[in-house]
């Protein structure tokens, strides 16, 4: 029984794959728009938030946090690609509506096509922190493997958050509005240029329940502080992603059909 | 009964197919409206049959046509052959591979090129890579877009459109195909060009539904007919005039 799915999954993805393959291009090509200036964009970007927020941050923070341009580097890469691939795999469904309301595929694959794009300007700056974390003399150990693990957490994360929000969408236009205020203010919560060392142990805590702030803090504990995250702090980032994904699929089945009486 | 038997297998069958549309407050109002109107008691329903009780099924080689009046269901009833709609109640059977023409123009991307959007469209149909590389060529050939295929795709006339859609869906020689009104794609010539695809398709066997509101066209072309008014099935059957012609004496009356 269990093999036969297996079978029928691996088959579904050779069937889809073409598709998948010719989707991502798609989003791709349409994001940078086929400039050199796109894909620069896409890098310059974080950078010159980074540096705004070194300017603007550094006078507080700078001065009490080691390497606070990688401490503040750590958080916002990661705070934008949750936030790139929620916001953007949000419209991914309804933008296709023309095409799944035509022609039988399957619609998460929209979703997940715009979650690539998202995952490859990830890649891109992730590319620049290293670099950044060279010229500022972070040494570089084995541990720094381990950031896969993180990584891997916000793509299933992201993936999942995306399925409930692009499924709403179809469903409330307005979540547009909504998901962009929750957002800045989860920004502010995910201590991305201050530290939380100045709270009490239990705000400490409360922290914790931001699962951004979590694989934020993956990040630097690896990077900064050099250390490896204990195994209770691996099954938190761990079920946070798990409990996302398993969200995001259940909404996604069970609205799924619906989808065709909205557009 | 015994008829059936010495067919073969049905290759589309539906029994009994009933699928409910909603409409009404819910489309295109947020979420603190939707919230409002809940509590207030304001949020409301409606719900109808877009296709009531539709019982038919048809064999290889088989051309039906549908025919009916604007909101009669034909399309929604299509999209649940073709597997983009679940009915809500009844079976829809299907073996085979489909190639659905369901308002073929729309889908495309306007910032892609036409190569591109031909991959693309191609891998939507279920493709694989390997068959796009090989009947590009032809496809682009029979649509007559040589000179426009690095072009993007917003700068194609209409007619152009209709007929890259119409030879990326023809070209696979599909088991089942599925077609809602494009005969009337592009100009004379090319007309006369996808009708002839067309034939040939029918011709190889397979099973075809077209969709029309052309009553001489469905006359010439199809040998089993199905007659829908608001949902509900008139008439099924093999004797395609006869229908045809209860058609028409239906449309002078109304």
């Amino acid at each position: 029984m269990k093999e036969s799915k297996l079978r029928s999954l691996i088959t579904k993805c050779k069937k889809y794959g073409f598709l998948f393959t010719e989707l991502v291009k798609r989003d791709f090509k349409k994001k940078y728009k086929r400039t050199y200036l796109g894909m620069l964009w896409s890098i310059l970007s974080p950078l010159l938030t980074l540096l705004v927020m070194r300017v603007v941050f550094g006078q507080f923070f700078g001065k009490a946090v080691e390497h606070y341009i990688i401490y503040l580097f750590c958080g916002n890469i990661i705070f934008s690609y949750f936030s790139d691939a929620t916001s953007g795999g949000m419209g991914s469904l309804l933008a296709n509506a023309d095409i799944f309301t035509k022609i039988n595929i399957p619609k998460y694959l929209f979703l997940f096509s715009r979650n690539i794009s998202s995952l490859i300007n990830f890649g891109l700056t992730f590319a620049v922190f290293l670099i950044f974390c060279i010229i500022d003399g972070i040494t570089f150990t084995f541990a720094f493997f381990l950031l896969i693990i993180p990584i891997v957490c916000l793509i299933f994360f992201n993936i999942g958050a995306g399925l409930v929000l692009s499924a709403l969408f179809v469903l409330f236009r307005d979540l547009q509005y909504l998901w962009s205020v929750f957002t800045t203010l989860l920004m502010y919560a995910s201590a991305i240029f201050y530290t939380v060392d100045g709270y009490s142990p239990l705000m400490q805590r409360l922290f914790l329940c931001n699962p951004i702030y979590v694989y934020i803090k993956y990040f630097r504990i690896i990077v900064i502080d050099n250390a490896i995250p204990s195994i209770q702090f691996n099954l938190l980032a761990i079920g946070y992603a798990a409990l996302a994904f398993v969200i995001g699929i259940f909404v996604y089945k069970k609205l799924n059909h619906k989808f065709l009486y909205y557009v | 009964m015994e008829q059936i038997k010495e067919n073969s297998e049905p290759i589309i069958s539906l029994e009994n197919v009933s699928i409910r549309y909603f409409t009404g407050d819910f489309k295109e109002i947020g979420i603190k409206e939707f919230l409002i109107r809940k509590l207030t008691g304001n949020y409301k329903i409606r719900e109808f049959y877009a296709d009531k009780n539709i019982t038919f099924s048809i064999n290889r080689g088989d051309m039906l046509g549908i025919i009916g009046t604007n909101g009669a269901g034909k399309s929604t009833l299509l999209k649940a052959i073709a597997g983009i709609m679940v009915p809500t109640e009844g079976t829809v059977r299907v073996s085979g591979k489909i190639a659905a023409l369901l308002e073929l123009a729309s889908g495309f991307d306007d910032e892609l090129t036409v190569r591109e959007n031909t991959y693309l469209r191609g891998a939507m149909l279920g493709y694989t890579k390997r068959f796009m590389n090989d009947t590009y060529e032809s496809i682009i050939d029979f649509a007559g877009l040589r000179e426009h295929q690095d072009r993007a795709f917003k700068h194609l006339s209409s007619g152009m459109k209709s007929r890259l859609a119409f030879s990326i869906a023809s070209l696979v020689n599909p088991d089942i195909l599925i077609l809602d009104e494009v005969l009337a794609v592009g100009d004379g010539a090319f007309r006369e060009k996808s009708e002839a695809k067309m034939k040939s398709i029918i011709g190889g066997g397979a099973t075809t539904i077209l969709v029309s509101h052309s009553i001489p066209q469905v006359r010439s072309m199809c040998n089993k007919i199905l007659w829908l008014d608001h949902g509900s099935q008139i008439a099924f059957g093999d004797d395609v005039q006869g229908i045809c012609d209860a058609y028409e004496n239906f449309l002078k009356t109304t």
